[in-house]
């Protein structure tokens, strides 16, 4: 899909991909997150090497992707809950349906949510972990502007906390003194 | 780890539990089939009890096949399995997690049913612990052999379809141990040999079907 593709972020690095649909960058997202494997090259933390399926990598990072991954007939509370427990918290924080305003939605099932409440739902797990790199892909679709506004606080924090964030985005998600990566001219 | 092997457990529990007709199919199609034999085949308690076995766990095999598909598909559809696959666990605990869900859903409600089955086919009274028994051993090496199956037709059109052809002759050796543990208590032969056997393949598909499922399931992401 792409190659001669070569990049590096420091602590507190943004990083936005762009280009036109198929280019290409929700395949990078997924290369990095490690739900696709790499046909050449190498992926390097902290100067080390790691396979992208490697269990200490998925300890690392958040992965919010095209889908949202709620169970329709359970309650955002409980959708919440489980992805806690999942990444083995006993507890679900509450600031994490803070930060999106879901606290009135919590006990509604999320088959009555709307596209952009679902979304919210999605982007609540950023906060369930601290994890130090953040795989958004198209994060903010559906999102209303004060939902956007979260999201790049939500954003900003993590970076100012020494975190990386890697955003693929039509420009709907604005992250300050980002590097940009543009599939543009590759997408042919 | 064992924190996120539960939360899955508890998550598909509760869903099972919402989602109430859906679950109980395979359980309903169970006792509603069964009930149609001695309709079918007449009411004579001799030929209902030389066929009893079988029947049962044929039909055992086509109850939890019809529970097969939502084993991943919504996970699949909803994304859920992404999740499960970024997870900082091992996939194969939480395939683990997946089936016991599955089981404790499926083929737990046919353990406990067979009793009753049994009276229905007019099995002797030995029947009532072997045939029970036998499921016990048996049920949860259909569902981690189905888990195979459902992980590799995951994502494609007519999976159910598929599943049954792909699965059903990985059981069939399930079901030869199953009925001839029966036949053989209710001859008076002994079945302790074909439980012990019901029992090795469990412990084999316990080992082989996480590793063999979770690596379908990545390949299915890809």
């Amino acid at each position: 899909m792409f190659d001669q593709l070569e990049f590096a972020l420091e602590p507190g690095d943004g990083l936005i991909l762009r280009g036109p649909n198929g280019s290409g960058k929700s395949s990078l997202l997924r290369l990095l997150a490690g739900l696709l494997r790499p046909s050449a090259g190498e992926l390097r933390w902290a100067g080390g090497a790691f396979r992208a399926d490697d269990p200490e990598h998925r300890a690392r990072l958040h992965f919010v992707g095209h889908l949202d991954a709620g169970k329709a007939n359970l309650t955002v509370r409980e959708n919440l809950a489980f992805l806690a427990g999942l990444l083995g918290f006993a507890e679900l924080r509450e600031a994490a349906l803070e930060r999106f305003d879901l606290v009135a939605l919590a006990e509604l099932p999320v088959r009555y949510l709307s596209a952009g409440q679902k979304r919210r739902l999605a982007l609540a797990r950023l906060e369930l972990a601290p994890r130090p790199l953040w795989l958004l892909d198209e994060p903010a679709v559906g999102l209303d502007a004060t939902n956007r506004l979260h999201l790049e606080g939500l954003i900003a924090d993590h970076r100012a906390a020494g975190g990386l964030c890697i955003v693929a985005t039509h420009g709907d998600v604005s992250l300050p003194d980002a590097l940009v990566l543009d599939f543009g001219g590759a997408a042919a | 780890m064992i924190r996120s092997l539960l939360a899955l457990l508890h998550r598909d529990l509760r869903l099972a539990f919402r989602h109430g007709a859906e679950t109980l199919l395979g359980a309903i199609f169970f006792a509603l089939a069964l009930a149609l034999f001695p309709l079918g085949v007449g009411a004579s308690a001799d030929i209902l009890a030389r066929i009893g076995a079988g029947v049962i766990w044929v039909l055992a095999l086509f109850a939890v096949l019809l529970t097969l598909e939502r084993l991943y598909q919504s996970d699949y559809e909803d994304g859920s399995l992404e999740l499960m696959v970024l997870a900082p666990v091992p996939l194969e605990l939480l395939v683990f997690g997946k089936c016991l869900a599955h089981w404790l859903t499926s083929g737990l409600l046919l353990v406990v049913m067979s009793p009753l089955l049994a009276l229905l086919m007019s099995l002797p009274a030995e029947a009532y612990w072997v045939l029970p028994a036998a499921l016990l051993l048996g049920t949860p090496t259909l569902t981690l052999i189905g888990s195979i199956g459902a992980a590799l037709l995951v994502g494609s059109r007519r999976g159910s379809a598929l599943t049954a052809l792909l699965v059903l002759p990985l059981y069939i050796p399930v079901l030869i141990f199953g009925v001839s543990a029966v036949d053989g208590y209710l001859l008076g032969l002994g079945g302790g040999a074909q439980l012990t056997i019901l029992g090795a393949m469990l412990l084999f598909a316990l080992a082989l079907a996480p590793p063999a499922t979770a690596a379908a399931l990545r390949v299915a992401l890809e």
